[in-house]
């Protein structure tokens, strides 16, 4: 469960990002992230895995107080936590097996769990035969699929991705989308920001819109909106 | 709910990752750990050899301190009554540990053998000693020598007083100066060093800002990322301390074999090579594992704040 009381986020450049959020999800729902360029989402999910911190307001994820959360917690806060970045966010020097790989050492899981583990969701995202790689081998779209097995790869239960499918043609989107309705099938609570129309349209879930800051919309099984 | 983060022991094969992180590091600034482990190096062959220096002076030092006596040379002229009373009120100055009877012959005998290879020409002095009888004074402390020597002047019936003022002082002197000496210089290098050594894991770290910020991202603990950048540091540190020992033993070793018997014909005495030179490695082992790992926390610790 993930719940927002008030919350405001002012950048250190005087950027007014958030607005007086107030925001409740509940285990196991998938929601949209919708909205303009610039509007605030990818600042929204930042503060759910601490990236960003409120100026205002609190948080509370599966009952742990954000506010209060001790830096030396942090890390517990973000294992739970699967994020497919913005921008992917891959170590450059590590192949896609031992970036996936990274989010199972930092837990020490043994090596044999981590090898069948790590090859099972490079399965799921169909880059088995592209573990060797370094991610500046790997196209966008490859990159892309690297962050998700990642953020799935630890069984977290919140899964939360800023535009998955921002680099991926139509096919791969739809993929990736197939996945991520796995995983919240399993019961895992997903969040994701997007800019795909058709996607939302389509497979009709929560939509929270989110314009200069503020929730203008909260809809249980809504559309994308913005329509021309 | 969330799992807290209290210390839990690292697996080994989290620390053999780390390890090996470590040793990556190295490779990839070859230019600065080159540079890095050749300052250790330097600083710690410095401090070897002024502890090898200061180390062999304490010991020469102990042993003349034990030494240092104050030799009361008693008149000729003085009667056997005399004589008893200047025994009696030497007995009762300050300061003053022992006093004993040296006959001038004792006195010939210990000078003769002192001389070892040299001693022949002095037997013939045995029929003509020109020794007076004396009181030897062992003050109650080597500082106090002086003291006492002054202290026994003053009285009658004596020749003359003596003591080894010069070699005390001038030892005392030596092995001050070679100590601040040291002091600066080892500070100095060590500091050198561990810039050095911070400023090549410094090079690591900001050339992997991007990828300590993904790592702490995805969930990896401070402590999980700072390992392999202590590691680096202890590494360097080691790596720095290899030559240092083994030139600093060896060395010792020559000079021993080399110096140590011409040397104790005369009044000193090399520190045998065992244990010392064990001991000085391992100072300098510990020095340079120091160094090292100062020098990478002190890096390390402001780039965490993710
Ligand atoms: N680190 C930062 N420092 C200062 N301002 C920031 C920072 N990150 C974002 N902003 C500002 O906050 C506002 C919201 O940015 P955010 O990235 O949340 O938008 P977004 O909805 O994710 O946009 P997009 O759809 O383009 O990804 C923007 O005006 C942006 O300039
Ligand atoms: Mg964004």
């Amino acid at each position: 469960m993930i719940e927002m009381n008030n919350v405001t986020k002012t950048y250190k450049n005087g950027v007014n990002a958030l607005n007086n959020i107030d925001i409740l999800i509940e285990k196991g729902e998938f929601v949209y992230v919708v909205g303009p360029s610039g509007a605030g989402k990818s600042t929204f999910i930042k503060m759910i895995y601490r990236e960003e911190k409120p100026s205002d307001g609190s948080i509370t994820i599966h009952g742990t107080d954000l506010t209060t959360l001790k830096e030396k917690h942090v890390p517990h806060l973000r294992r739970k936590i699967g994020v497919v970045f913005q921008d992917f966010k891959l170590l450059p020097r590590l192949s896609v097996f031992e970036n996936v790989a990274f989010a199972l050492e930092v837990i020490e899981e043994s090596r044999d769990v981590i090898r069948k583990r790590v090859m099972e969701v490079l399965d799921i995202v169909k880059l088995k035969n592209k573990a060797r790689f370094l991610p500046d081998e790997l196209s966008g779209g490859e990159q892309q699929r690297v962050s998700i097995a990642r953020a799935i790869v630890n069984y977290p239960r919140v899964v939360i991705a800023d535009e998955p499918t921002g680099n991926l043609d139509p096919d791969t989107s739809w993929e990736i989308m197939e996945i991520l309705e796995n995983i919240n099938r399993n019961g895992t609570t997903i969040l994701m920001a997007t800019h795909n129309r058709e996607i939302v349209n389509a497979i009709k879930k929560r939509v929270i819109a989110i314009e200069a800051g503020r929730i203008v919309r909260d809809e249980t099984r809504g559309t994308y909106g913005y329509e021309k | 709910m969330m799992k807290q983060g209290g210390p839990t022991a690292m697996k080994s094969r989290t620390l053999v990752r780390h390890g090996k992180e470590g040793m990556k590091n190295i490779g990839r600034n070859g230019w600065m750990s080159f540079a890095s482990i050749s300052a250790v190096t330097i600083m710690l062959l410095v401090v070897g050899v002024f502890l090898l220096l200061i180390m062999n002076m304490n010991h020469f030092m102990s042993s003349v301190e034990e030494d240092v006596e104050v030799r009361v040379y008693i008149d000729v002229t003085a009667s056997d009554q005399e004589q008893e009373e200047l025994e009696e009120e030497l007995k009762q100055l300050e300061n003053v540990d022992s006093v004993t009877y040296l006959s001038k012959d004792e006195g010939l005998d210990q000078l003769i053998n002192s001389l070892g290879d040299n001693s022949e020409a002095f037997e013939s002095l045995r029929d003509e000693n020109p020794l007076n009888d004396a009181f030897i004074l062992q003050a109650t402390s080597p500082q106090l020598t002086e003291n006492v020597a002054e202290q026994a002047q003053e009285l009658p019936n004596i020749e003359r007083v003596d003591f080894g003022e010069q070699v005390v002082e001038q030892l005392f002197n030596v092995t001050n100066i070679l100590r601040i000496i040291g002091v600066v210089l080892v500070l100095g290098l060590m500091f050198t060093a561990m810039f050095l050594i911070s400023n090549t894991i410094k090079l690591t770290i900001v050339a992997r800002q991007k990828e300590i910020q993904i790592m702490k991202l995805v969930g990896a603990a401070n402590g999980f990322i700072r390992w392999p950048f202590f590691i680096e540091g202890l590494l360097l540190g080691v790596a720095g301390s290899v030559i240092p020992i083994a030139v600093m033993t060896g060395g010792y070793h020559y000079l021993y074999d080399a110096y140590a018997d011409r040397l104790s014909l005369n009044f000193a005495e090399m520190l045998p090579v065992f244990p010392l030179t064990l001991q000085v490695s391992l100072v300098l082992l510990g020095i340079g594992i120091l160094v090292g790992i100062w020098g990478s926390i002190t890096s390390v610790r402001k780039f965490l704040k993710v």
